[in-house]
């Protein structure tokens, strides 16, 4: 009997041809020392770390391991910077050097976006469309806010804060960097920051284009190491300001640990977002938006939108229809242009998505994975969706933070807003309807920081970004991202 | 024969009602010269809980009345006690007040009122934004009100302390639950009694009587309290909010002014308690329209 051509198709086992990025016009040190006041020191310890390819296992580069004595070097000179040169300079000169860093930043893009795919796991069209443009754009934005603060703060006099101490998660190392450092320099304080430990390389660069600004030495200073560089930095007596992006949990010993000090703080802390799909939704474009909301950059995304919260009327054409897109999905070398879900960025962090993974499993969720090859070596999750999926249960209410979604329905407005804001969580939420009125009731109810209406995981340096409730408090981005580094009076 | 004065029963301020405290104990705090002011209701952690769920209760309705709406009650609770001038000075004479002292706090409480009613449908404009993104958006970032406030009042300036930290916070669209000062509580009861003659919905402010030692930290730790508003100046007191608030990641707040100074009202007071809401919305490019149409 003759095939029809759905069959043929599916029966031809086929694959993209690869499209791999060069790797060869990058410059990569092998061993990366501490950027403390300017120059590059060796750590006290004489102890140093390995950064690994997530996509392959492959060591990248070996990276200093800070200690607390060589944070307190970090934070003396950036006192020092803070006093002697920082705070008392013009503002449109500061925003110069600002500036300057941006354009350095843009002319290196490309190497930039290589490396962070190396050392993150994530795509390279992510890194090179999404995380670099974005570091530099935030930092062109803040650049022309330095000399122009007092626009900001109606009847106030500003002033900066002094030293921040800043602590960056994994997921979007660059971009994290570029949205703590811009800000705090913008208003004239000096930093110090830690990237973490499985995706410092980036920074590092960072570090190099610092340098080769001439930006003042000490300005800026970069310690890299694991959680008790962290501690130091945030014990450290003489820090001003803590500003942490990260899960709930370390924002929580964060916040004990500063009680009772002057430090300020802005926690950036987890998320469980609700991405809501209404019946008269266009369809093809939120299942879209599911996709990215939940599977870009492996689900590595604070604002995931991780509960998915389908109209019943809809349910069972929606569930189909992100089956088939997640058939469709490439998964494989980061570097590939070809691939939609690159490398989990550590092994540690693929053992919690398996262990969720299982939660969910034993709490009777049905899960649909598509058949899909994973690479042998490196580490990968396939996209996961589970389906029956209780308001109660451990994988609706606690962040896996990889690429796996759950999905609920509802069928009125009332209780949908109810589920959505059933979470100690409130960072982001997305709301997809044909209907205007709709949209505002649902964004003016949903406890969240950031509501993306018809659209999800959007970014900008214009834009605030940050959460209500356990997701933390403060927002980077946006003329509101300055308040958390100015003291006002 | 002269008339026997009829003496005031102080109670606690829940959900728009004048409840005993639920655990029958009563304290009694002395004047001056050492003579006890009343026997006044000394709150337990059971009673936080109720104030809590009656604060919780009224947020949404509070949160959503327009902003004109609570300008109107704001300028009400001003007008209230205006009526009530005489009253309030006379409760702070007995807490250890001069008379001139006392004139000069409940004009200034008064004043303070009206100024904060005013902010109600303005502090929006100034706070919120539209933000030029690069992508084909409209982007808009407005505030909220954070939720409930837990609000520890100074133990001096018993009312001058209590209007300057709950207006701010009322005017933004939280609710809260208010811990009186300890030694000087009994004009935040009566001030209880003016907002609950002003309109202002049951459950948006709720006066707890009682000891900081026992209250501070059952508001601080509560996972249904959004951010604490510390008004003291008690170090100790301070970090074990700041420690008790890392449960449900609380913002905390604290607030040290001379709240007599004229000055002592602003837009960051009420900013303090606000949550940045953004949002993204799609701008449809139709297809062929340039952009000199």
């Amino acid at each position: 009997m003759a095939k029809n051509k759905k069959e043929i198709a599916e029966s031809v086992e086929w694959n993209y041809s690869p499209s791999l990025e060069s790797t060869a016009h990058i410059h990569l040190k092998k061993q990366y020392d501490l950027f403390i006041d300017g120059k590059w020191v060796k750590p006290s310890s004489g102890k140093y770390f390995q950064t690994i390819n997530p996509a392959n296992e492959e060591v990248l580069a070996e990276i200093a391991y800070a200690s607390a004595e060589d944070v307190d070097k970090a934070v003396k000179s950036a006192r020092k910077a803070y006093t002697e040169v920082w705070s008392v300079m013009p503002a449109s000169e500061r925003a110069k050097y600002i500036f300057r860093i941006a354009r350095l930043m843009q002319e290196k893009a490309r190497e930039l976006a290589v490396i962070e795919t190396l050392d993150a796991g994530k795509t390279i069209r992510e890194s090179r469309d999404l995380d670099v443009p974005l570091a530099c754009n935030h930092f062109f934005y803040y650049a022309g806010w330095a000399d122009k603060l007092v626009y900001a703060f109606p009847n106030r006099t500003v002033a900066p804060l002094g030293v921040a101490g800043q602590i960056i998660p994994w997921n979007f190392p660059l971009l994290m960097a570029a949205w703590k450092i811009a800000p705090a320099l913008a208003a004239g304080n000096t930093v110090v920051l830690k990237p973490a430990e499985t995706t410092s390389l980036t920074a590092l660069k960072l570090a190099e284009i610092i340098e080769e600004s001439g930006l003042p030495a000490g300005v800026v200073n970069i310690v890299t190491g694991y959680g008790d560089t962290g501690a130091a930095i945030v014990n450290h007596e003489d820090i001003d300001k803590i500003a942490f992006t990260g899960s709930t949990n370390v924002g929580k010993i964060i916040q004990k640990a500063i009680a009772g000090t002057t430090k300020k703080a802005t926690l950036e802390l987890g998320g469980k977002s609700a991405n809501i799909i209404f019946e008269d939704a266009p369809i093809d474009q939120a299942v879209e938006g599911i996709i990215n909301g939940i599977f870009f950059n492996q689900g590595h995304v604070c604002c995931a939108g991780s509960r998915l919260y389908v109209q019943e009327s809809i349910a069972a054409k929606v569930i189909a229809k992100l089956k088939a897109r997640m058939d469709s999905l490439y998964i494989g070398n980061p570097l590939d242009k070809n691939t939609d879900i690159g490398a989990i960025n550590s092994k540690e962090q693929l053992e919690t998505i398996q262990k969720y993974v299982k939660i969910g499993l034993q709490e009777g969720a049905e899960m649909y994975q598509p058949k899909c090859k994973l690479p042998e070596k490196g580490f990968y999750f396939p996209p996961t969706l589970f389906l029956d999926v209780a308001q109660s249960s451990v994988i609706a209410q606690e962040e896996i933070f990889g690429p796996v979604l759950t999905i609920q329905t509802f069928r009125t407005v009332d209780e949908v807003i109810q589920k959505a804001n059933n979470s100690p969580f409130g960072l982001a939420a997305g709301v997809w309807t044909d209907k205007g009125s709709r949209i505002f009731n649902l964004t003016t109810k949903l406890r969240a920081g950031v509501i993306w209406a018809n659209s999800y995981n959007k970014f900008d340096p214009t834009s605030p970004f940050g959460g209500y409730k356990e997701s933390g408090f403060g927002r980077e981005g946006g003329v509101h991202g300055l308040s958390s580094y100015v003291k006002l009076s | 024969m002269s008339r026997l004065e009829v003496l005031k029963t102080y109670k606690i301020y829940i959900g728009g009602q004048f409840p005993r405290t639920e655990s029958g104990r009563y304290y009694s705090p002395l004047d001056k010269k050492g003579k006890p002011i009343g026997n006044i209701c000394l709150s337990s952690r059971k009673d936080v809980r109720n104030a809590v769920v009656a604060a919780r209760k009224a947020f949404g309705g509070w949160s959503e009345r327009s902003a004109f709406n609570r300008g109107q009650i704001l300028y009400r609770i001003a007008e209230m006690l205006e009526g009530r001038r005489e009253q309030f000075i006379s409760e702070l004479q007995m807490q250890g007040s001069t008379k001139v002292a006392a004139e000069k706090e409940v004009l200034r409480a008064i004043d303070r009122i009206v100024y904060y009613a005013g902010w109600c449908d303005k502090y929006q404009q100034i706070l919120s934004s539209v933000n030029p993104v690069a992508s084909s958006h409209f982007n808009f970032s407005v505030v909220e009100p954070t939720g409930v406030v837990g609000i520890v009042t100074p133990q001096e300036c018993a009312l001058i302390g209590l209007v300057s930290l709950v207006m701010p916070v009322i005017c933004g669209g939280n609710t809260c639950v208010v811990v009186a000062s300890e030694n000087s509580p009994l004009c935040a009861i009566t001030f209880a009694e003016v907002l609950n003659s002003s309109d202002l919905p049951a459950g948006v402010v709720n006066i707890l009587t009682g000891t900081n030692l026992e209250l501070n930290n059952v508001l601080a730790t509560h996972m249904d309290v959004n951010a604490m508003v510390y008004g003291g100046k008690d170090q100790e007191a301070l970090k074990s909010i700041q420690e008790s608030s890392v449960l449900n990641v609380k913002r905390v707040i604290s607030q040290v002014k001379d709240w007599m100074e004229s000055n002592a009202q602003d837009l960051y007071l009420i900013s303090d308690t606000q949550e940045v809401k953004t949002t993204w919305h799609p701008i449809e490019n139709i297809g062929g329209a340039s952009s000199s149409y």
